[in-house]
């Protein structure tokens, strides 16, 4: 079967306006011109790869950001009173700022300001995109962690303590790990909505799935089928993460059976 | 053992602590009773810490703990502490909330730990626990192993608030049994309860706590016999 020669065959008669050809045709050439002539769908998987690259990129840069700005803020509020410590204030002011900064502006006006004012002399559109997203998801993976961190019962940091073991210790193996099945949920969330929002980082010029869709487009001048076909892509790859992050919470709520 | 002098403790303008002076000394199973909110479970957390005096001073061995640079985690080490609520931590097997800290703590290697865990899980019975989690003991179990986890660090002195208070009738007594074993080993004991008891049978002081201050104290016998303030008096009327 060429699949080409109907292709060039079809698309003869749909230039040429043949009242022979049938719908399912003119859905084939669009379908081919989209995907297959001259190998399209590797400027799909190149885009695809991309995103996934952009997105484990931000995610490592969100969740280092968001878990220090987290314990910093935790700590700071932990302090015991009359023991306040200044440098750890001013740290946490900054902290703040950062915060609601990023949360009180639109994701679209970050990602601009980054590409076109901050790095305006970088061509490097994928790497800053990579890393406003991951500024931006730090703040609200942050918020996340520090909601988990304090809705655990305070006992637990208390028995750590009482034992003797120190902040860091008792953070790190009693109270981290407990709040990490907490909001594993809402950092699977985070995870899918950085995923998608990559997508914005095609206005700076980011090569990602989004920025292969519209290259294509710009030469078929059909958007129809790149378009699905990029949010047939992010479904897939949404539905394979949320599949993982079932089997993962399944794995830590081994310690809740009883 | 601990020298506490005038300890004073308010949070925001609330007293919950006013002026409290005791010295507890090796061996002796000190029981804090009174009413509730009278600042027990606070004067046992100020002693080691998890609530920071508003002023006065604790003394540990001749080691000033509500000094600014003293070590915390070093003091709080030889003091183990048994909460009511058991407190111990679900994402890990019984085993390993006995070990976490003796080894992070560097008390002991973890084949050494183990070992220790073994043998204190056989003294409460427990031994085929070792692998479970928290969450698959009834209440008076993790209550046993709480204070097994304490012991593993090879305290001093122990602290109880209201170990019992969270359990049902039924599984009072093997908790009891455990600590009463302990105190009979010699440990020095402070133990907030309302189980009175074991204040009579264990106990070798007995403290009534209300309002913030220690208003009466006498060895169980005579505490018992003839409280003499009026408040002790109503309190005991009430309890017993
Ligand atoms: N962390 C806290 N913040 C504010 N008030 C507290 C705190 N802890 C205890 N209190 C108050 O201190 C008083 C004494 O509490 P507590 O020591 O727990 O009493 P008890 O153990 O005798 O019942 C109570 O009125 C309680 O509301
Ligand atoms: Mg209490």
């Amino acid at each position: 079967m060429d699949l080409a020669y109907y292709y060039e065959l079809w698309r003869g008669m749909m230039l040429s306006k043949d009242p022979m050809l049938e719908g399912w045709q003119v859905f084939f050439v669009r379908f081919y011109q989209a995907f297959l002539e001259n190998d399209r769908w590797l400027q799909y998987l190149k885009g695809a790869g991309t995103t996934l690259y952009v997105t484990a990129m931000a995610l490592c840069i969100g969740v280092a950001l968001g878990v220090l700005v987290a314990v910093i803020r935790t700590a700071h509020d932990q302090q015991r009173p009359g023991n306040r410590n200044f440098v750890l204030g001013v740290i946490n002011l900054v902290c703040k700022v950062y915060v609601t900064i990023i949360r009180g502006t639109p994701m679209m006006v970050q990602i601009l300001i980054m590409g076109m004012v901050i790095f305006s002399s970088s061509r490097n559109y994928t790497l800053v995109g990579a890393l406003t997203l991951g500024i931006n998801s730090g703040a609200y993976v942050a918020e996340i962690i520090r909601g988990g961190l304090m809705s655990l019962d305070p006992g637990q940091m208390e028995a750590g303590r009482s034992l003797g073991l120190n902040y860091f210790d008792t953070m790190r193996f009693i109270v981290v790990p407990q709040a990490f099945k907490a909001i594993l949920p809402s950092l699977g969330n985070e995870f899918i909505v950085l995923l998608k929002d990559t997508s914005m980082i095609s206005v700076i010029g980011g090569q990602e799935l989004i920025k292969a869709a519209r290259d294509v487009i710009n030469r078929t001048y059909d958007a129809m089928f790149p378009l699905l076909g990029s949010a047939f892509v992010y479904l897939v790859l949404v539905l394979i993460f949320s599949y993982l992050q079932g089997i993962l919470e399944r794995r830590l709520r081994q310690s809740d059976r009883r | 053992m601990i020298d506490v002098k005038n300890l004073k403790k308010s949070f925001g303008s609330h007293l919950v602590l006013n002026g409290i002076d005791q010295h507890i000394h090796p061996g002796e199973k000190v029981v804090v009773i009174g009413p509730s909110g009278s600042g027990k479970s606070t004067f046992l957390r100020c002693l080691n810490l998890l609530e920071t005096p508003t002023s006065g001073s604790i003394t540990f061995e001749g080691q000033e703990i509500t000094a600014p640079k003293a070590d915390i985690d070093a003091i709080r080490r030889q003091m183990g502490m048994v909460f009511q609520h058991f407190n111990l931590f679900p994402n890990m097997t019984i085993r390993r909330n006995i070990t976490l800290a003796p080894v992070r703590t560097r008390l002991m290697s973890q084949a050494e730990a183990d070992d220790t865990a073994t043998a204190l899980l056989k003294r409460v019975n427990l031994e085929e626990k070792a692998d479970a989690y928290p969450a698959q003991l009834s209440g008076g179990q993790k209550q046993r192993i709480a204070i097994v986890r304490a012991l593993a660090m090879k305290p001093k002195l122990m602290l109880f608030d209201e170990p019992t208070s969270a359990l049902d009738p039924e599984m009072v007594g093997e908790v009891l049994a455990v600590m009463k074993e302990l105190a009979e080993e010699g440990m020095t004991m402070v133990v907030v309860t309302h189980e009175m008891g074991f204040a009579r049978e264990v106990g070798t002081r007995v403290l009534f706590m209300d309002e913030g201050r220690i208003l009466e104290e006498n060895e169980p016998r005579a505490f018992f016999a003839s409280p003499k303030q009026p408040r002790t008096i109503d309190f005991l009327s009430k309890v017993l």
